[in-house]
Parts: C-alpha cells; structure tokens; sequence
C-alpha cells in the first residue's frame, strides 16, 4: 500500500517536471544562433543519453550485489535498469541521428565519437536479453545475466576511451558539452536532466511493481494447482 | 595445476584437430574471399589492417565458440568442480589455451596474408608481432569469459560471436590503427617506424582490464 502510494506521488512529480522542463524547452531558453529552433532536440536527446548511460552502470552495481547477496530482488532491478536503459537508448539514437540530419545533413556521421560509441553500447546491450532468456535455468540465468551486465557495465568507459582515441586527432569537438552553455540554456538543460532521471526512475518502478505482482502470482497460482 | 590444465587443453586439441586447424584453414579462405569482394590483388595501409584484422577476428570466434563445448557435454566442468582446485586455473588455463590456439592462427594467416593480399611486410613485422600479442591477450580474456558465457545458453553458436564482437571493438581499434602504417609501402607516415604507441597503451589498457575482470567474475559462471 505505501509502495502504491509513493509510486503515484513519483508519477505525479514526474509529470510536473516533464510541464516544467518542457515549457522552459519551448519558451525560456533561446533559440541557438547556428543551428536554430532544431538544436532544441538537444534537452531530449542528452539527458535521454546520459540517463540512459547510468542506468547501464546501475544495472552492473545492482549485478554485483546479485553476485555478493545472492539475493533475486537484485537481478530483478538490474534486468529492469537495463531493460529500460535499452529503451531510453534507441530513443537516444534516433534523436541523435535527427540532430545530427538537422545539423550536419546525415543520418548518420562516424565522426561524431558519443554517437559511435553509444551505438557500440547498444549492440552490446541488445543481446542481454535473448542471451538471458536462452538460458533455461532460472538460478543460473539470473547468475550469468549479473555476469554480463558487469562485464558489459565494464565495457562502456573502455568503448567510449577507444572511438574517442580513434576519432580526436581529426575532428574536435563541436557538440554536446555542456560547460560552455551561456547560463539560460545550462539552467534548462538540468531541468531537463533532471525530469529525464525522475521518468527513468518512475518507469522502472513500475515495471518493477508488475514484474513483482507477477512473480507472486505465479507463486500463488502454483498453490493453488494451475499451471 | 594451470600447467595441468593447459597441457590436458592442448593435448584434446592435438589428439582431435578440432579448432586450429579450422581457425586455420578459414582465415584463408576468408582472404580468398576478401580477394573476391574487393576485386584487389595487393592491399595496404587501412585496408590491409581492417582485412587483416576482421579475418582474425572472425576466426578466433570460432575458437571462441568451441572453448568449452567439450567440457559442457562431456562432464569436464563436473570433473573440474569435483577437484579440490581453485576455479581461476580453470579461467587462465583456457585462456592461454585461446591464446595459444591464436598463435597458431596467426603464424598461418599472416604469411598467406602477405602472399595472397601481397600485403608488404618486413620493415614493420617486429611491430606487428607485438600488436598481435597485445591483441591476442586481450580476445583470449574476453573470448573464454564470454565463451563460458554463451557454453550454457540454447543457441551457443550464436551468443559467441553476438556478446564478444561489441566487447572486442576496442581491439579492433586499437590493433588495426597500430598496424596500418606497418603494412604500408611508404613505411610509417609520421616518420619513424613502429607501431604508434598510443594504440599499444589502449590495447595494454584493455588487456588489464578485462583480465582482472575475467578474474573477478569467471568463478560465478562455474558454480552449479
């Protein structure tokens, strides 16, 4: 009961923050001089890359307790961290690729080292779900799902040091860092970050709700004698 | 008990022939094909590297995916976990198995490269060597960690290639950037011979990395 009521208030807020974030997008900060009204794309589409990012590592921390506990409540949140970084993450790749169509007149361009990187993330990322439902034991798939994600978690700084290495001596940067925002655009950039992490946080918790009220259905269906 | 491990490993591999000579004979057929597909007869810098490098890389998962299809099916993982030994000899001796199987690979497939592809080597082969066993350090961390992965799961064949190639991309990177110039005729652009030491950093960086991470979580793939 206390877990549905704080999960409605979560739901609430997110949607505030979504209002708030949304309306500073549209109407407080200013249009950027180059690029104009697309760069705005920008407040969706790094928050969706930076949220969808932690949510990778999450899914390797909450992998380790798994590994240390042994307890399953941790595999579940590592799956629903990675399952809903997943999604976060194609949402950031086809926001990329339009910002980078708008900007640079590509779908897609290999000199831009996040986006590579990212992509590389994702196709690593991609295969956690099919290789944990391969698995036919339900202790070992939830052991050698841990394993993968902190392998994978691992993997992310190593991939994204590597395409920079591999990129940097051509092209410096031009996009996406966000030290030298004038001051309006940073300030809505973190609203926006912000309603992006209380949205990743309030989408896992649900799915963790129905994966739980699942599972126990299951248990209570096996008392009973169904199948 | 790794020198046991590693000498049971590699003598099933020489009484069956199961992987290098595979591992072997693809590579060259693969150049075969690269021949084909490129319409070239003679091929250097980026593009000797990136072939060069794709086609280990494609033949070393097929090492990958036989690692432990022998212990799986033929009880070698309960003979091993009956054994009173620590599991991470288990981990080391497979990996250097890997390694070993790459080795091999590598002194086939390198010289036909040289002579099917008419890539020029000589000048830069000390280089290549040393990119080669940085590399191959690295895929057989990552290879028997991930072959041990994907050894449990319904479709082992697919789950090699699918989980080791996003991890390997770093290698790939690294190995066929160092190893560009030193297939090049005009030698090294930048002056000095020698593989840019920038790329064997990274391919070190990667080689610690994920053995200590290999070390850290290959026991959790054993128990049962």
């Amino acid at each position: 009961m206390q877990r549905a009521l704080s999960l409605r208030f979560l739901s609430v807020v997110t949607v505030l923050a979504f209002c708030v974030s949304l309306s500073l997008v549209f109407f407080y900060a200013p249009i950027e001089a180059e690029e104009g009204f697309v760069q705005k794309i920008f407040y969706l589409h790094v928050p969706l890359a930076i949220v969808s990012l932690c949510g990778f590592v999450l899914g390797g921390i909450f992998a380790i307790a798994h590994l240390r506990t042994r307890e399953s409540k941790w595999d579940l949140r590592s799956y629903v961290a990675i399952h809903m970084s997943l999604i976060f993450g194609v949402v950031t790749l086809v926001t990329g690729s339009i910002w980078a169509h708008a900007s640079w007149g590509h779908w897609w361009v290999w000199s831009e080292p996040t986006l590579v990187s990212f992509l590389i993330v994702m196709l690593l990322y991609a295969t956690y779900q099919p290789m944990r439902f391969a698995i036919e034991d339900p202790e070992r798939q939830a052991r050698y799902a841990s394993v993968f994600a902190v392998v994978a978690g691992a993997s992310v700084p190593m991939n994204f040091l590597a395409v920079r290495l591999s990129t940097s001596y051509l092209h410096p940067r031009v996009l996406g860092s966000s030290s030298n925002l004038p001051p309006s655009m940073r300030f809505t950039f973190l609203v926006s970050l912000i309603s992006m992490a209380l949205l990743f946080a309030t989408l896992s918790l649900y799915e963790l709700a129905a994966k739980r009220a699942r599972i126990s259905l299951k248990a209570k269906s096996r008392i009973l004698g169904y199948r | 008990m790794i020198r046991t491990l590693l000498k049971k490993e590699l003598l099933v591999e020489r009484r069956t022939l199961e992987s290098v000579p595979g591992m072997s004979l693809f590579a060259v057929s693969t150049f075969v094909v690269f021949h084909f597909a490129l319409n070239r007869t003679a091929l250097e810098g980026d593009l000797a590297a990136g072939v060069l490098w794709v086609t280990l890389l494609f033949a070393a998962m097929l090492g990958v995916n036989r690692l432990f299809v022998a212990d799986a099916e033929q009880g070698g993982f309960d003979g091993f976990l009956l054994a009173p030994v620590d599991r991470t000899a288990l981990l080391i001796a497979k990996a250097l198995t890997l390694a070993a199987y790459l080795g091999v690979l590598e002194i086939v497939a390198v010289p036909a490269f040289a002579l099917l592809l008419g890539a020029p080597l000589g000048h830069g082969l000390a280089g290549l060597v040393a990119v080669l066993v940085l590399a191959d350090l690295g895929i057989a961390a990552v290879g028997t960690l991930v072959s041990a992965l994907a050894v449990h799961t319904r479709a082992r064949d697919l789950f090699g290639p699918l989980l080791s190639l996003p991890l390997l991309v770093p290698i790939v990177i690294g190995a066929a950037r160092a190893s560009s110039p030193l297939l090049s005729a005009g030698g090294h652009p930048g002056g000095a011979g020698g593989p840019d030491v920038r790329w064997l950093l990274l391919l070190g960086l990667y080689d610690l990395v994920f053995g200590l991470i290999a070390y850290a979580v290959f026991d959790f793939l054993l128990e049962d």
